[in-house]
């Protein structure tokens, strides 16, 4: 008997999937280096487009944060408070979005070999995690620029860049499983990501709306719910130390929520796989 | 005897079909809509759902070494059997065991992405038919040789020929060494060469020893590379053996084309005129179910005219099964008066190759359409040539038309 003996029956998918996942790295790796090459391939400016987009969101914040009076904290400059903010929303907006449409997009391969399906929406992510990577650089630059020196806390930052690569996989997963049997979803997640950054700490703080006397108390539980809160509170307190922004019940709720996201996305995403070849 | 390499056992597997919908997808609309809709009337919708079976209940083993040759007409189960053995999707019902690395070739290229170069494509494709990078990079040389596609490696993939392109995917593929080979009819593309190449290179990676599993409609091309076959009929195995038996009981299941074909009487109001039969013949007035290839052969159509026309043309089209149209012969224009007839189209020596082929009838009166009737008829022209057809009709799958063009070659020097 070979060690590769497998055995095929109705729901035997489930039965080493982690094992497969694993044993199929090698692909993984390679989805993502050539989404990474087909990124930079026929663009003139290539890697700039990384560096342009987040820029552009940047000004485009500070202008409305500084609009309409959102308060800074201590001493620290308008553009890196938005910064911070920025680069935290441009990955997961991207990550989620392409993650999102991925099996369509991949459809040809899911209809013709086999692999854990995961991997296709895990892999167009690490795309936008170089991208963060690039654009990362311009807050670096910025932070020079104002002589603004980081405290210890950022050590922290890469658990919540976990964090905010969690919430992605997980609404991604969730999205992309959707969409394979209802093409609906694809009209959806544009007008999520839109809204998302209406309702996310970008051009304003955290600290605006828990300081607020006016907003009621249920409006800021469900503030609280949009887990991209937690992840950018936590980016901007490792960046710049501005504890003000996190309330901590509400900080906790928001990453239990970004937990759960990725639990729910897998599980989705693992009950309706088998199936994906027959549909899509 | 030693222990199957491969054992399937009660296969079947069932896919929904929905009617009045084009798409395989539902959209959430839909789903939302057809709730509320069920809602109000109280009860639930009756699903216009249907079930097939693509694989009814299929057993059989593989031995180690075996070259196994998958037969039977499109949509037998063929496809499905090798999407179900390369875990692309699951069997609804039954179990298969398999004691090997398995590389499926469903599709040459799978993957290739059009704007990466040639050597990028090598590895990504490599990847996604199982290879890591180590042995990707040990095939390498190997790979672009056989391909002949050296001068070209760092050239995006978009810009080569579709020759090109499909010399350096099956290259990639013939490189795999699994412990079974799973192909699909991939070598119905490429030119002569390239497939005699191929053909060739999958011998010697059977004659390795390896396993084999194929499906071809190309007889000749199994015949070849198998010793053992399976034939598939609407989902259920009929024959399990050598390939020769199984090519042989093919071949006559095949002959069952038909040669009468009845219309359906035209709906109320009925037209001045309409056709009612068409038969295939041979030259000499019999019947004449399939056409062996090269053949001269002629259709045969009863009309009825009802009315007098006084500008009547009756129209005979061949077109492929894809609706591509192949040729239209119009009688000339001419009154008639009511009666029954018939018309006679004599195929005057165009050689189609062997293939099913829609027959178009169309009758109209001074530019009216009477009647139309697309592909209700069916030629079949088969791929067993006789003695008495053109003997230099020799590939088959050398296009549409068999016909050979005039060839003079002189010396010039």
């Amino acid at each position: 008997m070979s060690k590769h003996r497998i055995v095929l029956e109705h729901g035997s998918a489930d039965r080493h999937y982690w094992r497969d996942l694993w044993n199929y790295r090698g692909l993984f790796g390679f989805l993502a280096w050539r989404d990474i090459l087909v990124r930079y391939k026929q663009t003139t400016i290539g890697v700039l487009w990384s560096v342009l987009r987040p820029l552009l969101t940047l000004a485009v914040m500070a202008f409305i944060g500084w609009l309409f009076e959102s308060k800074l904290p201590g001493n620290v400059p308008r553009l890196l408070l938005v910064g911070a903010a920025t680069l935290p929303w441009t990955f997961f907006s991207t990550a989620f979005s392409e993650s999102a449409g991925s099996l369509i997009a991949n459809s040809n391969l899911l209809t013709k070999v086999y692999f854990p399906r995961l991997i296709v929406p895990a892999s167009t992510i690490i795309v936008c995690l170089i991208d963060f990577l690039i654009s990362f650089a311009i807050l670096v630059v910025l932070m020079v620029a104002y002589r603004f020196m980081p405290g210890p806390e950022v050590l922290l930052l890469p658990v919540f860049l976990l964090l905010a690569l969690v919430t992605a996989l997980g609404s991604g997963l969730l999205i992309a499983a959707l969409n394979v049997k209802y093409r609906d979803f694809r009209y959806i997640v544009p007008f999520i990501v839109q809204f998302g950054l209406y309702v996310s700490p970008v051009a304003f703080s955290s600290a605006d709306i828990h300081g607020s006397e006016r907003i009621p108390e249920l409006l800021k539980f469900i503030y609280a719910l949009n887990p991209m809160v937690g992840v950018i509170d936590g980016f901007r307190w490792c960046l710049l130390g501005d504890d003000a922004t996190i309330h901590l019940p509400a900080f906790l709720l928001s990453i239990g929520v970004s937990l759960l996201l990725l639990v729910a996305g897998i599980r989705y995403f693992r009950s309706t796989e088998r199936g994906f070849a027959d549909v899509i | 005897m030693a222990e199957p390499i491969i054992t399937v056992e009660h296969l079947s597997k069932r896919y929904l079909l929905r009617h009045q919908q084009a798409e395989r997808y539902t959209a959430l609309r839909d789903v939302l809509t057809n709730r509320a809709r069920s809602l109000f009337r109280g009860g639930r919708q009756a699903t216009s759902t249907e079930e097939f079976l693509a694989l009814d209940d299929v057993s059989f083993s593989v031995q180690p070494g075996d070259r196994v040759g998958i037969i039977g007409r499109n949509g037998a189960g063929k496809s499905t059997l090798l999407k179900i053995l390369s875990r692309i999707t699951e069997p609804s019902k039954g179990r298969i065991t398999i004691d090997g690395r398995v590389a499926s070739l469903l599709e040459v290229g799978t993957g290739f992405h059009p704007e990466l170069t040639g050597r990028e494509n090598i590895y990504l494709n490599g990847a996604i038919l199982g290879m890591n990078k180590a042995e990707i990079r040990a095939k390498f040389d190997e790979i672009v040789a056989f391909a002949e596609v050296e001068r070209f490696l760092d050239t995006p993939v978009k810009r080569y020929s579709s020759g090109m392109y499909v010399r350096l995917a099956f290259a990639v593929a013939a490189h795999l060494e699994p412990e079974i080979l799973i192909v699909d009819e991939v070598l119905a593309v490429g030119d002569a060469a390239f497939q005699r190449k191929c053909l060739g290179k999958m011998e010697s990676v059977a004659g390795e020893g390896r396993t084999v599993l194929f499906v071809s409609h190309q007889m000749d091309a199994v015949q070849r590379l198998c010793n053992k076959g399976l034939l598939l009929h609407k989902g259920r195995l009929i024959t399990d053996g050598p390939m020769d038996e199984v090519v042989k009981h093919y071949l006559q299941q095949n002959a069952t084309a038909e040669a009468d074909f009845r219309f359906e009487p035209p709906a109320e109001p009925r037209p001045a005129a309409f056709a009612t039969e068409l038969r295939i013949e041979t030259p000499e007035g019999s019947p004449l179910p399939e056409v062996p290839i090269g053949s001269l052969w002629q259709a045969r159509i009863g009309f009825t005219v009802e009315k007098p026309c006084d500008g009547f043309v009756i129209a005979l089209g061949i077109s492929t099964l894809l609706d591509l149209p192949i040729r239209t012969t119009w009688s000339t224009a001419q009154a008639m008066a009511p009666g029954r007839y018939e018309v006679l189209f004599i195929n005057d020596g165009i050689h189609l190759a062997d293939n099913q082929y829609k027959l178009v009838v169309g009758l109209s009166d001074q530019g009216r359409v009477l009647q139309y009737l697309p592909g209700q008829a069916l030629l079949t022209i088969s791929d067993i040539s006789t003695l008495t057809g053109d003997s230099r009709i020799v590939n088959s799958r050398s296009g549409l038309l068999m016909n050979q063009m005039e060839t003079r070659i002189q010396r010039i020097a």
